[in-house]
């Protein structure tokens, strides 16, 4: 068959202890028999190391950060694309997709694809709005509620029972045992992230995650559920199992279906010690662990990309149970020309 | 008593929960046992099967057998 030649932009180059989702997802697309791509990496920092992966990143482009703002971004997407003539772009953090989000008619309108949820769909996920996410789909979620200040917090704490969640408007979450430890978290967390930050009842249990995508149109096009095996400090899994459970893959179809969800999507799931299901965070975007769903059998990268291009993609009806991933770090040499290069000229 | 459908057993003594994606090591009785109560044998019966083959006496027997039982019940590999 004949290899489709696309040229997809891509961003979550920054393959580092806390992973973006940018590798996996270009390993995906590149073990497609569909497509042959060219794959242009979107980086925001010269260090992202999918920068120097030259054998998966054919050339990478710097792009400003989000808080510079969406006009900045689509003009360097301009002058990106009068270079590569890009056909797709799928971004991969959940602080840009705002931005992406609201470009993306405008991308559109140059020839440029995304395949992203709306920003209804975007903002009713928030970790904000959970609770009231939980209610309207049926869903059991942990009790959480946002804060803006150190009073706020006070007056929350009052009427939990330690640990507490203290999670990040974007990323990163902890634990806290104390009051002291919960102010601690809260500042560290406001600083990194800005407000608010979400305070959320802790569930004792086994954290299982579903990757899922959705056509937008209610269908459920793919799903694995994985359990994670090992946990880094910073919560994120370095190894997990793919399991074989259908309570899961139905609350991942009764999101899509209910919600109309149109892209990637991750589920991040408890399973407490009395068998109930806990959603407690829906991550809008697909996961760094999206590589197993592809040693499972299912291609969501590349089913993903079919979706963006309006080509037809029959749902997937199976996956391995107990396929694993172990990540690993691995050290590349990187001659100081390229670096110079790229913080130069800003693209390599 | 009866072992899940779908726990996986491997010839060295690997179990697999697919649907929790735990994983244990048993010995040779172990998997022993569990080949037994797979192939539909109650507690005496096993008892039967292992009293003649192992120097052990009931008490003692009955009484592992039910501490081993009891780990795949917490364990969650047997049907409630």
């Amino acid at each position: 068959m004949d290899q489709r030649k696309v040229t997809v932009a891509v961003t979550g180059l920054n393959n580092i202890d806390s992973p973006g989702p940018g590798i996996p997802v270009i390993r995906g697309i590149r073990e497609s028999k569909v497509f042959n791509v060219r794959i242009i990496g979107l980086a925001y920092e010269h260090l992202e190391p999918g920068i120097y992966m030259r054998d998966l990143v054919d050339k990478t482009y710097m792009i400003p950060y989000p808080s510079e703002g969406k006009d900045a971004l689509f003009k360097r997407l301009l002058e990106i694309h009068a270079k590569e003539k890009l056909d797709v772009i799928i971004p991969n953090f959940d602080a840009e997709l705002f931005s992406f989000i609201k470009l993306e008619k405008k991308l559109d309108g140059v020839g440029i694809k995304t395949y992203l949820p709306s920003i209804e769909q975007f903002e009713e996920r928030n970790k904000s709005n959970l609770s009231a996410y939980g209610e309207k789909y049926g869903v059991h979620v942990p009790a959480g509620t946002e804060v803006y200040s150190t009073s706020d917090l006070n007056n929350i704490l009052r009427s939990m029972n330690y640990p507490v969640m203290i999670k990040g408007k974007y990323y990163d979450a902890y634990a806290a045992n104390s009051f002291e430890q919960a102010v601690n978290y809260f500042i560290r967390l406001s600083a990194k992230w800005g407000f608010p930050v979400i305070v959320q009842e802790f569930i004792r249990g086994t954290e299982v995650n579903v990757v899922a995508l959705g056509d937008g149109k209610g269908n459920l096009i793919a799903a694995v559920p994985m359990r994670k095996q090992y946990i880094t400090e910073k919560g994120k899994a370095w190894g997990g199992i793919t399991i074989e459970d259908p309570s899961l893959l139905e609350l991942a179809g009764k999101i899509i279906f209910q919600t109309k969800w149109r892209g990637g999507i991750e589920l991040e799931l408890i399973r407490s010690t009395d068998h109930r299901l806990y959603l407690i965070e829906i991550n809008p975007r697909i996961p760094a662990w999206v590589y197993l769903a592809v040693g499972a059998g299912q291609n969501i990268p590349e089913a993903l990309l079919m979706l963006t291009l309006g080509m037809e993609v029959n749902p997937f009806t199976r996956y391995d149970v107990g396929k694993m991933f172990v990540r690993y770090s691995y050290d590349m040499i990187v001659d100081l020309e390229l670096f110079s290069r790229l913080t130069t000229t800003g693209e390599l | 008593m009866i072992i899940k459908g779908n726990i996986a057993l491997s010839e060295n003594g690997f179990v697999f929960n697919p649907a929790t994606g735990d994983s244990y090591t048993i010995n040779n009785t172990g998997k022993e046992v569990l080949i037994l109560i797979r192939e539909g044998k109650n507690i005496d019966q096993i008892i039967d099967s292992m009293l003649g083959k192992y120097d052990v006496d009931k008490t003692t027997l009955e009484r592992y057998l039910a501490d081993f039982i009891n780990d795949l019940s917490v364990n969650n590999l047997l049907e409630e």
